[in-house]
């Protein structure tokens, strides 16, 4: 299940896998890390539930701990990249403490930088995140590499947990064509507040 | 635990302003604050393993409805300034309690820089500092600082004077 040399040999796609988690969601939040994370949840369905953030690299778990949080009826995934989660590697030992029951993070791991000229990032060079989300605690920690395998953790995402979930998904290298979201963090803001019947200011 | 009948009043208010989340890095200034959070049910405390993961967790507080206040000393601003881009680009309502280090009959010289540059590091990044020397000063600024946060969805870090937290005693 996890591959001994980290660099993704995965025949996997990164917008059919995130297509494949993302479709029927229901009443799914979700949070999508900077960079090719976010191009793949908008090419999925641009949607008012979904947050995209462009920058605060290492954020994007712990802005689903928050939202998760302040929601606790509702699940909260949030979709980011290797890269980016392993600029927030402390949030994983956070987030296990925290425990929060409605929260799945999912990482489209390639093993790479995209968005600087596809560097080798740490996953590219054998470090395994799902063993470090393992470590800390997560209820429920797998590695996948083919679209059947993401069908069936979408199933799981939307069916109740004892604590958070952690999910990788090793992806091809391939450079996709971007699709890219609006960049006005305050517009996001309030179209998701919005949705959720809050007040907007 | 530190005589600090303040905590209890900062507490009481943003209790009263509808906090229902707080984010900290174990701090001795803030020592009684947090376990006054902490022995709350109906609050969410958060411990972090550094303190810009906090500036996160506001932001997703705030997507979900929840009002947040975030608790450091000053060695964390360092940390949490590339995160500060999140609340200030998205207008994220921030309420930070920074306790200071570096400044006031301070032993430890390894906490004179970052305690020279907290307020100019906030300021360069867009968080609005207003610092209290006083008890008395500081609920009252804890009190605007709040709704600069809350209602005019301001980025804000009260600068709490080591003056006022005492001298480290060993």
């Amino acid at each position: 299940m996890v591959s001994d040399i980290g660099e993704a040999q995965s025949a996997l796609g990164r917008r059919d896998a995130v297509a494949e988690l993302l479709q029927q969601r229901g009443d799914l939040l979700v949070v999508s890390g900077l960079g090719s994370p976010s191009y793949d949840v908008h090419a999925a369905g641009d949607e008012a539930g979904n947050y995209y953030l462009w920058g605060a690299m290492g954020s994007a778990a712990l802005v689903g701990l928050g939202l998760a949080q302040a929601c606790r009826q509702r699940k909260v995934v949030v979709i980011t990249g290797d890269g980016e989660q392993l600029m927030g590697l402390g949030g994983l030992a956070t987030i296990a403490v925290a425990r929060p029951k409605n929260l799945t993070i999912v990482v489209i791991d390639n093993g790479r930088y995209g968005e600087t000229g596809m560097q080798l990032s740490h996953t590219g060079l054998r470090i395994d995140l799902a063993r470090i989300a393992a470590a800390c605690g997560f209820a429920d920690v797998r590695t996948v590499d083919t679209l059947s395998e993401v069908s069936q953790l979408r199933r799981t995402m939307h069916q109740d947990a004892t604590g958070p979930r952690f999910f990788v998904l090793k992806v091809t290298a391939d450079v996709v064509e971007r699709s890219l979201p609006f960049r006005d963090a305050v517009h996001g803001k309030n179209r998701f507040r919005a949705h959720l019947g809050l007040p907007v200011s | 635990m530190l005589e600090c009948h303040w905590s209890v009043e900062i507490y009481n208010h943003l209790k009263a302003a509808g906090v229902r989340q707080v984010a900290y890095v174990p701090d001795a200034g803030h020592a009684q604050l947090i376990e006054l959070f902490q022995a709350d049910r109906d609050i969410v405390s958060t411990v972090l393993t550094t303190e810009e993961e906090g500036i996160a967790i506001a932001a997703g507080a705030w997507l979900g409805g929840d009002r947040s206040v975030l608790l450091m000393q000053s060695s964390g601003v360092g940390n949490c300034i590339n995160m500060l881009s999140l609340a200030v680009i998205g207008r994220f309502p921030l309420l930070m309690l920074v306790t200071m280090r570096g400044e006031w009959a301070e032993f430890n010289p390894w906490q004179v820089p970052m305690g020279l540059a907290t307020e100019t590091c906030l300021g360069a990044v867009g968080v609005r500092c207003m610092r209290a020397e006083a008890p008395e000063a500081l609920v009252e600024t804890v009190r605007s600082a709040a709704k600069l946060a809350y209602e005019a969805d301001q980025q804000v870090a009260v600068i709490i004077g080591q003056r006022m937290i005492g001298e480290k005693k060993w």
